[in-house]
């Protein structure tokens, strides 16, 4: 990787194969996704050759930044650039969230009432299911053949608030972890960095149990209606953030383990940390509109 | 002073050869380059789509394809247009501009800015090869509105990855060019000194970081109920297909403006320059820009007007869509009032703007008709639409690309066009455009209905007019093709100013400009 500092300082990259390996990995996962969702054996291969072709692009695209981070290619003004960056990223990622949650807020005041009768709308009610209720948490939908029945729904004062201590922990322990980082108390750093870790890890094997005993015992799928779709695209999608989450801190951990970052100088830390925050955030949102409201 | 320093660095810094120079760039210049050229092969895919439509609608009666095929005509011309031509056509246009404008040496994250091209022609080969699949290509709409989209055959998970491919293409752009402006200023170039491109372009970068990953969680959820059981569309299972279109316009009317705020910037840079005055009304403006997209977040519904939302929506979608005639209005009246008393003179960029704010007046007078709830049952989904969102979008987004082009051209090849073809280009298209497009709102206030392959005899004559305006017009672009090429091999040599009356940064760089803009920083005062 060749690059030029203009007068002022700033870092411009000059030519970068990762970006190519990435549109081609990008192309041959989900081209074989949607092969194998038509029912394609193909398909499957073509998704592990793009996975392995995402992480090629992945390892060798952070391994450049982070080379080049580290030989101190990077002046105050390009950090500006990544800071921005990552702020709006994880912007458009809230704003992903809020299609979700605006899904759940349209079902629960608008399609669930008229579907049980009430307000302008209430015509399919009479005509086509006439014993449907509108009641929340939807246990019932109006067509039981297409979608099931739920026995139960999961209660927020079980393990959800046990996974929302958790994440709320893992917010303070990563914050203890940076102050560490700053104070170049790198014992502290790596500790808090690694029980953040931990707390995320837990709080992944405690919503992976939940989605068994939903599965198995509740009758709460993804094919019980629009409790069910609402309840798993909204705790999958931020579980999916979570786990992605842990891998980047993962990753920031074994840079700390390896003497990198410095303490005025660390934003590789500081963006992982502030995705940390934002999926924190999001499980609060989830923690009050899907379980507990 | 800047161009000596720029000049300077250029012999370390050349440009690679071959064709890898294009596939690893990460040179804001040869990115937009890209961009632009994808853009115009995209116009001319989706073009031809537009050509085959207006066959089939020549005369009534099945004559060329089948319903199907002509559904699928209607749908992937769409997509193609709006994600394949006018947003890439203007990602290119920031990616030349913006870094010159503001006195950078090229975007904020290089790297990223290579990837967000490169994603484009994978997300269209996914589409566009759905030509070839069991069940044909998507045909239920670019809106891909539930549960009709739900029977498309082996195109339907094609068609969503396709869109996510594109979103994250988008938005990764927008991150770049938020991160550009807000970082990459040269040494007193505040807010209030940008350009109105580059303003209208920070808020359009708005707009896509809010708006595309909503598109995103709509086609995530349509793919969920197709194939994982879901029911966020189906009444069934509590759900409600209205729910997609509430989903799918909150991105779709930002999507809207999207693709026409760049265009304002780009008239407000070419009417100033030919009217050798300053912009009237510079920061209201800016203003207007912001209140029009924030407005554009709370109009949603007035897409779907007739589909039985409750009275209060109905008002509420209404007044707010019918509010933006304010802001825009604001812009038309601005720019007019530059031109008054201006000493002007008439080139092909000034004739494709004046073009423009004629031509996308009568786009949006018949939006404000369209936006009228009770006028609106009568035109919804009627060729009336179609003409409205035509007049805006082809004389509107579309001329506005086109005289930037004509307008940055010599910048960026450092040979002037052909003037005398450019403005025959101007006079063909305007002329045709409009027999191809006009005539449609007679037949829409008429009744006749979009999306459909035959028609009633009553439509057949107006039909067969628009036919011939869109040959024509289809034929007339294979000139701009030509100028542009012509001009890139070669011409009379350009200066660094080009225009007599331009002002800018990006005018004091020579044409064409060094690889890298500024190397070292310009100070505006």
């Amino acid at each position: 990787m060749s690059g030029s500092q203009s007068a002022s300082g700033y870092y411009v990259p000059h030519g970068s194969h990762w970006p190519i390996v990435g549109s081609i990995a990008l192309f041959t996962l989900l081209g074989g996704f949607a092969l194998a969702l038509n029912g394609y054996g193909i398909g499957k291969g073509s998704m592990v050759i793009g996975v392995i072709f995402l992480l090629i692009m992945l390892f060798g695209w952070f391994g450049t930044v982070i080379r080049e981070s580290e030989t101190g290619m990077y002046n105050g003004q390009v950090d500006v650039s990544f800071r921005w960056g990552m702020v709006w990223f994880i912007f458009s990622e809230v704003m992903f969230f809020a299609a979700f949650f605006g899904a759940l807020y349209y079902a629960r005041h608008f399609s669930v009432p008229w579907l049980g009768g009430e307000g302008a709308k209430a015509a399919t009610h009479q005509f086509l299911w006439s014993s449907f209720e509108n009641v929340w948490p939807l246990k019932s939908t109006p067509n039981q053949t297409l979608f099931t029945q739920i026995k139960e729904v999961i209660g927020p004062w079980g393990i959800p608030a046990l996974n929302t201590a958790l994440l709320l922990s893992s917010g303070v322990t990563i914050t203890i972890a940076h102050w560490g980082l700053q104070k170049n108390k790198r014992g502290q750093l790596n500790l808090f960095l690694f029980l953040t870790i931990a707390l995320g890890v837990i709080f992944l094997f405690c919503q992976g149990y939940e989605y068994i005993h939903a599965y198995h015992e509740l009758g709460l799928t993804l094919h019980s209606g629009i409790y069910g779709s609402t309840f798993f695209m909204l705790t999958g999608f931020h579980g999916l953030h979570v786990t992605l989450g842990a891998i980047m801190l993962t990753v920031i951990l074994f840079r700390c383990l390896k003497g990198h970052f410095k303490p005025h100088h660390h934003f590789g830390f500081e963006g992982v940390a502030w995705y940390w925050h934002f999926v924190d955030v999001v499980w609060l949102g989830l923690f009050i509109f899907v379980y507990i409201l | 002073m800047s161009h000596s320093h720029a000049a300077h660095d250029e012999h370390h810094d050349r440009a690679p050869s071959g064709l890898m120079r294009w596939v690893t760039t990460t040179n804001h210049k040869d990115i937009g380059t890209l961009y632009l050229s994808f853009s115009l092969l995209m116009f001319f895919v989706g073009g031809t789509m537009a050509m085959v439509i207006r066959a089939e609608l020549f005369q009534p009666g099945l004559q060329f394809v089948d319903p199907q095929f002509f559904n699928s005509m209607t749908t992937i011309h769409a997509l193609v247009m709006i994600f394949g031509a006018v947003m890439p056509g203007f990602v290119g246009l920031a990616n030349w501009m913006v870094p010159m404008m503001i006195g950078a040496p090229d975007m904020a994250l290089p790297r990223m800015n290579n990837w967000s091209f490169w994603l484009l022609p994978f997300a269209f080969i996914l589409l566009l090869s759905t030509f070839f699949m069991p069940g044909g290509a998507p045909a239920g709409g670019w809106t891909m509105y539930a549960p009709l989209v739900m029977q498309t055959g082996d195109a339907f998970p094609f068609l969503i990855f396709a869109v996510h491919i594109l979103g994250i293409s988008s938005i990764m752009g927008a991150i770049n060019i938020i991160a550009t402006v807000f970082n990459m200023r040269a040494p007193g170039m505040t807010f209030m000194k940008l350009p109105l491109f580059v303003w209208t372009w920070i808020i359009t970068a708005f707009l896509l970081i809010a708006s595309m990953p909503v598109l995103a969680g709509a086609v995530t959820m349509l793919l969920t109920d197709r194939f994982f059981g879901t029911s966020f569309f189906s009444a069934a299972g509590g759900g409600d297909p209205v729910m997609y279109q509430h989903i799918f316009w909150f991105f779709g009317h930002p999507e809207v403006y999207i693709m026409i705020l760049p265009a304002f910037g780009v008239v407000s840079a070419i009417v100033p320059t030919f009217a050798r005055k300053p912009l009237f009304g510079y920061s209201s403006m800016v203003y207007a820009t912001a209140s029009i997209a924030f407005l554009s977040f709370i109009v949603w519904a007035h897409h779907m007007f007739t589909v039985g939302m409750p009275l209060a929506g109905e008002l509420f979608f209404m007044y707010t869509t019918v509010l933006i005639a304010v802001p825009t209005g604001v812009k038309i009246f601005n720019w007019v009032a530059t031109m008054w008393k201006g000493s002007m003179t008439f080139e092909t960029p000034m004739l494709f703007a004046l073009g423009f704010i004629v031509m996308f007046t009568i786009g949006g007078f018949s939006g404000l008709m369209l936006g009228v709830t009770p006028a609106d049952f009568q035109y919804h989904d009627t060729y009336f639409v179609v003409a409205h969102f035509h007049y805006v979008l082809v004389t509107g987004a579309v001329y506005s690309i086109m005289a930037a082009v004509y307008f940055w051209l010599p910048k960026w090849t450092g040979h002037m066009y052909d003037e005398k073809l450019g403005k025959l280009h101007f006079w063909l298209s305007t002329i045709f455009v409009n027999v191809l497009f006009f005539p449609q709102h007679f037949l829409g206030l008429a009744g006749m209905p979009r999306r459909i392959p035959d028609y009633n005899v009553q439509f057949a004559d107006w039909n067969m007019v628009s036919s011939i305006g869109g040959f024509m017009f289809g034929l007339s672009q294979l000139l701009f093709v030509y100028i542009v090429i012509r001009c890139v091999r070669g011409g009379q040599k350009a200066t660094a100013q080009v225009w007599e009356g331009a002002h800018g940064l990006e005018w004091t760089l020579p044409s064409p400009p060094p690889y890298h803009s500024f190397t070292t920083p310009p100070v505006v005062k």
